[in-house]
């Protein structure tokens, strides 16, 4: 079975896509490297390669989550499903 | 997967052992590069280093760029040392800081010669030695004397995901055989810094670790115009699907696997705490941070990339390794070590593990890296400020 997303750990809010890209309304099959289990998600955007998919609803101000630990803020709102990146998180460093 | 315990290097007069075996000319300045480069073509088998400063600097700058120039003569991969600079007298300060390490090395300095005279001597020298250590033969060394340095580049989040996991793995199990380690790149440890400081052997590592990160965090901060959104992550990053810094920092942290460093290292500063992981404050610049490690002694380079970046350095060898299919594929002719079955789950990451170390001792044993076959040979110092 070919497994389209990889997320980090248990705790993440996002995870990243592993094939050529995933299309709107696919059914993707996800694998949490931390405990080694499965779950799945319904994509809304076309995401590349190496991209993240939001794994919730996230709301401006949330804290993305990745490794379990803290990669930025969400700088606009976010639906489960859809592409995360600079146009929507944004690092707390500088 | 039996790790082998021994490797084909060659034995040097300190004791230390290189996985190559090169004679190289040093310019001490940058106008002695055309000499270095005139010698280098004279006689065959010789690799001239030529680079950008060496003239005016001063304080902790002139001291960093006198350890680069003697740490890099002195590293074992480099079996005898040519010396060319404008002056007599900074020009003998580096050999005989080379000379330390029992190797051949002579100097020579430009002033009341000229450049011709300079490359006619320089040259019968350097033919003599590059003669002299054709004659080395590889001899069967411990893997203890395997020093690995490690920087990853044009990272993306495949790096962190699988190609920096499998250096973390190489060096869980490398580490108990007695291995030397460095990882650096302490800007791109900003915002994983406190769970890296975590990761000191002692208090004394991980404070020491703190207080350099804070050190370069502030010098960026103040030399900043923007918010760094262009340079930290790169667009090659971003093209990656890397978003900050921050995740940027927790993927390249993954290289360390679970070990802990023993110390912090000065820039291109030798360990001298015995074997095991250290730290070394460098610039995350490729090139930059693989000439420090060279120059502090690290004689195989592990380099983790995503997107593909290209970068190879004289002396050490750099054996690349990426997990993602696209790189893998259209780049191949860079990839050293591919790892990107990891992200379709055909291979876990003890396998990639074992395969990097297959490729890291085929090296260590005088296999080309694809850096060194295509001509990679990016001797970049590392200046701390403006000269006098």
């Amino acid at each position: 079975m070919t497994t389209e997303i990889i997320i980090h750990d248990q705790k993440d809010n996002v995870g990243v896509v592993v094939i050529e890209k995933i299309t709107p309304n696919q059914e993707c099959s996800c694998w949490i490297m931390e405990n080694d289990s499965s779950t799945s998600i319904q994509s809304k955007d076309e995401i590349p390669l190496g991209h993240k998919i939001a794994m919730n609803d996230l709301n401006e101000g949330d804290t993305i989550l990745k490794y379990g630990h803290d990669i930025g803020k969400v700088i606009k709102s976010i639906k489960k499903g859809e592409h995360v990146h600079v146009h929507n998180v944004k690092t707390k460093k500088w | 997967m039996e790790i082998p315990k021994s490797f084909l290097g060659y034995k040097r007069e300190n004791g230390r052992a290189g996985t190559r075996n090169h004679v190289i000319i040093l310019p001490v300045d940058d106008i002695s590069n055309a000499c270095a480069e005139a010698v280098s073509n004279n006689i065959k088998g010789t690799i001239a280093l030529p680079h950008s400063y060496g003239r005016l600097q001063f304080g902790a700058d002139l001291e960093l760029h006198f350890r680069t120039m003697i740490g890099t003569g002195s590293n074992p991969n480099v079996a005898a040392v040519i010396v060319i600079g404008i002056e007599p007298k900074w020009t003998k300060k580096i050999v005989d800081g080379i000379s330390k390490t029992g190797k051949p090395v002579e100097g020579f300095h430009i002033e009341r010669t000229g450049d011709i005279g300079t490359v006619m001597k320089a040259s019968k020298k350097a033919q003599e030695f590059v003669m002299w250590a054709s004659e080395k033969q590889r001899e069967e060394c411990p893997i203890s004397d395997l020093w690995i340095s490690v920087k990853c580049g044009e990272s993306d989040t495949t790096s962190g995901l699988a190609s920096n996991p499998t250096v973390g793995n190489l060096m869980d199990k490398l580490e108990p055989l007695g291995v030397h380690l460095c990882f650096g790149e302490t800007s791109e440890l900003t915002g994983a810094e406190k769970v890296c400081a975590t990761r000191g052997a002692t208090q004394e590592a991980s404070d020491k670790f703190m207080k350099t990160w804070s050190a370069y965090n502030d010098f960026i901060l103040k030399e900043a115009t923007d918010d760094l959104s262009e340079s930290q992550p790169t667009a090659g990053n971003i093209a990656g699907g890397l978003t900050t810094i921050e995740e940027k920092a927790f993927g390249n942290f993954q290289k360390i696997g679970n070990c802990k460093f023993v110390d912090v290292l000065e820039p291109a500063e030798e360990p001298k705490k015995g074997k095991g992981l250290y730290f070394m404050d460098t610039s995350s610049a490729a090139a930059e941070c693989v000439t420090l490690q060279a120059a502090a002694g690290f004689n195989i380079h592990l380099f983790p990339t995503g997107q593909g970046n290209i970068v190879g350095n004289p002396i050490e060898p750099v054996v690349k390794l990426t997990a993602n299919p696209l790189t893998a594929k259209s780049m191949s002719e860079h990839v050293d070590c591919d790892v990107s079955k990891i992200l379709s789950r055909e291979m876990n990451l003890s396998e990639a593990g074992d395969k990097l170390i297959e490729t890291t001792l085929r090296v260590a044993n005088g296999r080309l890296t694809c850096a060194e076959a295509l001509g990679h040979k990016e001797f970049v110092m590392t200046k701390l400020y403006r000269s006098a």
